[in-house]
């Protein structure tokens, strides 16, 4: 949505609670603690999140969104069913084999993390200071490319190194690692001569988000 | 975004449906302790780990970790050369890292650059270092106008950027997670390390403020 009018003001609450609610913790700590079983990545459960309907998703506070695409990821999983769901009781026989996620492997979870970066030997396509353009392409699946940059120009501003693809790996269909970008994109270029002329955005983009200028 | 027709069955289930959806409870609250007893009941949850996962980033982890990093840089010039070079290494000595924060960059705000980060895509923030995100950085305004028009929001955020001033907005669109580094108040010479990271606030290191002059005025 960047660069969209109309979405209202920008409203900071002061001494904000990290959670407003209980129930957020609880969705919050239940995504993770399932994400363990890798039976989605983590493109795979942004992804779903974005096919929220888009009126329900701007009218939805950010932890209803992420709840509703929740419940979905489980039961497309099949961790689930909709009766299961329905009735709240568990279908006969359907309790996990293997134990779930220990509070020692919580822990480690945060400690660690789940790195994208891949020691994979593949060549970047484009090098420091070089100009690119942002490929104009408009997908139905998930994409980092942003709208907001698709057909214009930048500058290859750094080389981060060589990371899962995420417009793949958000379908199931490979991590297809490559290099990843900070592309600097003139705030004019973007946004026209309205924009401050020294101003710009930089975006993170992979190498199959762009072409040689 | 793509409708979803099981997607909408979930939302909203009380249109045309052949089960009873009377059984599930309309508020949150107990709908989502309805799933939870029900992953609990599966083995596909264990409590302690979900209340682990809750308490770390309820309580242990927040802005008071990227202050300690924007300090150490502040009063040491060896320290900041590591950390704007190599981001993950640097933060690695005060022991902080981890999930959302597996590959970090730092970015210095100075006489002439300003730097805000956003994420236009959802919500992506250097949760090692700040948290998890407040609302309204996860929510459309800030996300729809961070790129198009970063100097009006850092006005509504009470932060003056001259027109002599480059703002410099980084999207987080990768796995890269962002940490403005502010500018070292005046007039601070002779204070400690600890009394510096007072100085610093989350905002600040998101890029919508700039580091307070006095202590004591940050959230959280």
């Amino acid at each position: 949505m960047g660069g969209m009018h109309g979405m209202g003001p920008i409203e900071p609450e002061q001494g904000e609670a990290v959670f407003h609610h209980a129930w957020e913790s609880r969705v919050f700590g239940l995504r993770r603690a399932m994400g363990a079983w890798r039976k989605w990545n983590i493109d795979v459960s942004r992804h779903e999140v974005e096919l929220v309907p888009a009126a329900d998703y701007l009218r939805m506070s950010y932890y209803e969104r992420q709840f509703a695409a929740f419940l979905v990821l489980l039961q497309k999983r099949g961790f689930i069913t909709a009766d299961e769901i329905s009735t709240g009781a568990p279908a006969s026989g359907s309790s996990a084999a293997v134990p779930a996620l220990t509070r020692d492997g919580a822990a480690q979870m945060v400690v660690k993390g789940v790195p994208t970066s891949r020691d994979v030997p593949v060549p970047a396509k484009f090098q420091f200071g070089q100009e690119v353009r942002a490929i104009n392409v408009n997908p139905v699946g998930h994409t980092r490319e942003p709208r907001y940059v698709r057909g214009k120009l930048g500058t290859i501003d750094r080389d981060h190194g060589v990371f899962v693809f995420p417009d793949t790996n958000a379908h199931f269909l490979g991590e297809r690692p490559q290099h990843v970008y900070s592309v600097r994109f003139a705030a004019r270029e973007l946004w026209g001569h309205a924009a401050a002329p020294r101003d710009a955005v930089y975006v993170d983009l992979w190498d199959d988000h762009l072409e040689p200028a | 975004m793509t409708p979803d027709p099981i997607q909408s069955e979930e939302t909203e289930p009380h249109h045309d449906h052949d089960h009873d959806h009377q059984a599930i409870p309309s508020d949150p609250t107990l709908r989502v302790k309805a799933l939870e007893s029900l992953l609990v009941a599966k083995g596909l949850v264990d409590r302690a780990a979900l209340d682990e996962l809750i308490d770390t980033y309820e309580h242990k982890v927040g802005p008071r970790n990227g202050a300690r990093v924007v300090a150490r840089a502040w009063a040491d010039a060896d320290y900041k050369r590591r950390l704007l070079a190599n981001a993950d290494a640097a933060i690695s000595e005060l022991g902080y890292g981890g999930m959302q924060g597996e590959h970090m960059v730092v970015v210095e705000n100075t006489p002439t650059i300003h730097n805000i980060v956003v994420c236009t895509l959802c919500s992506c923030y250097p949760w090692p270092l700040l948290g998890l995100p407040p609302v309204w950085y996860k929510s459309a305004p800030y996300r729809s106008r961070a790129v198009i028009d970063p100097r009006g929001v850092l006005r509504e955020f009470g932060t003056d950027v001259g027109d002599d001033i480059e703002v410099r907005v980084w999207d987080s669109t990768a796995e890269l997670r962002y940490l403005v580094l502010p500018e070292r108040p005046a007039h601070t010479q002779t204070l400690t390390e600890a009394e510096l990271a007072a100085l610093v606030t989350r905002d600040s290191m998101v890029g919508v403020a700039k580091a307070s002059g006095k202590a004591g005025t940050s959230p959280s």
